[in-house]
């Protein structure tokens, strides 16, 4: 899933593409992990599954980020591989990576999403979900 | 930023020309005119936006460090009374709650210490955990979590880490008062459990520094510095805690701000009035954040004194000073001629209280509270005084603050070549992360000197001591 990055003074912006709200929110989140590791070198050996409850895509976006960095520094794992539903205003995904260990490359850690620059919208087709990460 | 948007007050003092009104209160920014230039543009879009905030007491003030943020810009500080609807903005805070510098001062001299240097920044590096994925050698369950957030360093010194002479230089004597756990997430604790005296990554470090030169002799007596000591910095916050509760609490203060009509020019501005229920349970966790962040770096004093013995077994470590630079704290001020209650929040700023104030040990008051300005990993670092009758609510600069973004540091330097680069200039670098080494790298920030020095001369506080780095653990 395609991702990129925008320019922030102290702290990064992630913005996650996709051809569903859901896949753009499954990129950002691969946007995110990809500032603290390699991806490539995290395998998806361990799966987790979250849920929660918003009708707001923005505040969606921002509660799926911390969610999902908030479980992954609760189980000391980092992860790659994101799969998340919708049915209207309630979230369900299943997330998959691995513990943290010596082999995996080290980035720097992100604290949280913000509301800053944060933008759920489409453009051309394709679905944008964008904010800027405090690292 | 555009400096012709602005109007220059004094010369290290500036204002955005407009009338105020009641829904918007006068904008200061103190600096010089190159550091302002430097500044994005959006420092001034963001500050003005948090002067639109209701019950601001003053101006909204951006200290000479200031860089974009969000919601407040970094370096801001803004002072609101919970008698004039005043709120609390977990934007005016930040994610890392309670970050801050534990400065301690050694009884050695550079001379002695140097040629071990190497030893020390491997023994560090091995006994800091630092960087992301790292957890601590300490893991707590939720009852002893809940000890922690409420007794915060004076928890951690009752467990043994540490002595309770060095409460007496920590803030609040080490303990946020009205810190309520409860306020706090489980999924907050649980992220907690192991994170207790680690370090964490970004900008947070230990650094061995020395005292390069000396500025204002009888400041730096009291503190106890003289040319050539050694120093250790310590500068993390309330890690994995803290930064659950910002999120927690970021999207529930923006719907409270909705539902209270709270016009927000910005959502990262989410707040609440201070005396809402909503706004009393952000006071309570956050004060629970700032108990949090105070053990962390009780204990890593605690863990760098054991590591520095192990090096140099007649090193003694005590503590200096430690300071915060994201909070909201109560604090009485005076307004016209008037004593008032007032919440100032200040995120990457350092409160820097004048001699005489009476929450300062007997130490230091007649010098000043001791503030520190944390420079980069190539440069240095600054120790200043506070100053009697500070303009900006008792506050002052906290860093050098960036010039440049991650990822332009990251398309500039790579992490190998900057480590063997401050080598060669005498400072040893130890760190899991070659990225975050690159994302800091020195020329990425601000000129540390230029910041200090507009510090002093718009009368925020005065230079006291300049400090090089010798070795940094960076996370």
């Amino acid at each position: 899933m395609p991702f990129s990055y925008f320019e922030h003074d102290a702290d990064m912006g992630v913005i996650g593409y996709g051809e569903t709200m859901e896949q753009a929110f499954e990129a950002a989140a691969q946007a995110v992990f990809a500032i603290m590791t390699n991806l490539d070198g995290v395998h998806s050996r361990d799966e987790i599954t979250i849920e929660f409850e918003e009708a707001d895509p923005e505040f969606a976006l921002v509660i799926w980020i911390n969610l999902i960095l908030g479980k992954a520094r609760e189980s000391g794992m980092v992860f790659n591989d994101f799969q998340l539903r919708r049915n209207e205003s309630q979230w369900r995904a299943r997330i998959k990576g691995e513990k943290w260990h010596d082999a995996l490359e080290r980035g720097i850690e992100v604290k949280g999403a913000t509301f800053t620059m944060l933008s759920v919208r489409q453009e051309k087709g394709i679905w944008v979900a964008q904010c800027v990460v405090d690292v | 930023m555009k400096l012709e948007r602005l109007k220059q007050l004094q010369p290290y003092l500036w204002t955005l020309p407009g009338a105020l009104t009641e829904h918007r209160a006068e904008v200061l920014l103190y600096g010089t005119a190159g550091l302002l230039k430097t500044m994005d543009d959006k420092v001034l879009e963001q500050i003005a936006n948090v002067a639109r905030l209701p019950g601001l007491v003053g101006a909204a003030i951006t200290m000479p460090d200031a860089h974009w943020g969000y919601g407040f810009p970094i370096g801001g500080v803004a002072a609101f009374d919970a008698e004039q609807g005043g709120v609390i903005s977990a934007g005016g805070v930040g994610f890392d709650i309670s970050c801050g510098i534990r400065c301690l001062r050694s009884n050695m001299r550079v001379e002695e210490a140097a040629p071990h240097f190497a030893k020390l920044a491997d023994t560090l590096y091995k006994a800091i955990p630092a960087g992301v994925g790292e957890e601590g050698h300490i893991k707590m369950n939720h009852p002893q979590l809940d000890q922690v957030l409420r007794g915060g360093a004076q928890w951690a010194v009752g467990q043994g880490y540490g002595s309770a002479a060095d409460l007496e230089y920590v803030e609040e004597q080490g303990c946020a008062a009205s810190a309520v756990p409860e306020n706090v997430s489980e999924l907050a604790k649980s992220r907690q459990r192991g994170e207790m005296g680690t370090l964490g990554s970004g900008n947070h470090y230990l650094e061995v520094q020395v005292v390069d030169c000396v500025l204002d002799a009888d400041a730096a007596d009291a503190f106890g510095l003289f040319e050539g000591q050694l120093i250790i910095s310590i500068h993390c916050g309330s890690r994995g805690l803290g930064h659950q509760i910002g999120t927690d609490y970021l999207v529930m203060l923006a719907k409270a701000a909705s539902r209270l009509g709270i016009a927000l020019p910005d959502r990262e501005l989410a707040c609440a009035p201070i005396k809402s229920p909503e706004g009393q349970r952000y006071i309570g966790a956050m004060n629970a954040a700032i108990n949090c962040a105070l053990a962390n770096r009780q204990i890593l004093t605690h863990l760098t004194r054991e590591a520095c013995n192990s090096v140099y077994p007649d090193i003694r470590l005590e503590t200096l000073f430690d300071v915060s630079h994201n909070t909201c704290k109560k604090e009485t001020h005076e307004i016209g001629n008037e004593q008032r209650q007032l919440y100032v929040h200040r995120k990457g700023a350092t409160r820097a209280l004048g001699p005489g104030h009476p929450m300062l040990p007997e130490r230091y008051r007649a010098a000043g509270q001791p503030v520190i300005i944390g420079g980069s990993m190539g440069t240095g670092s600054y120790i200043l005084a506070g100053n009697a009758g500070n303009p900006a609510f008792a506050s002052a600069s906290h860093g050098a603050g960036r010039a440049m973004s991650r990822n332009q540091a990251l398309k500039q330097w790579d992490g190998h070549t900057l480590i063997h680069e401050l080598a060669q200039q005498g400072i040893l670098i130890r760190s899991r992360s070659l990225r975050g080494v690159a994302e800091e790298a020195p020329a990425a920030y601000k000129d540390v000197d230029q910041v200090a020095e507009a510090t002093e001369l718009a009368g925020l506080a005065r230079r006291v001591a300049f400090l090089r780095p010798k070795v940094c653990i960076k996370g």
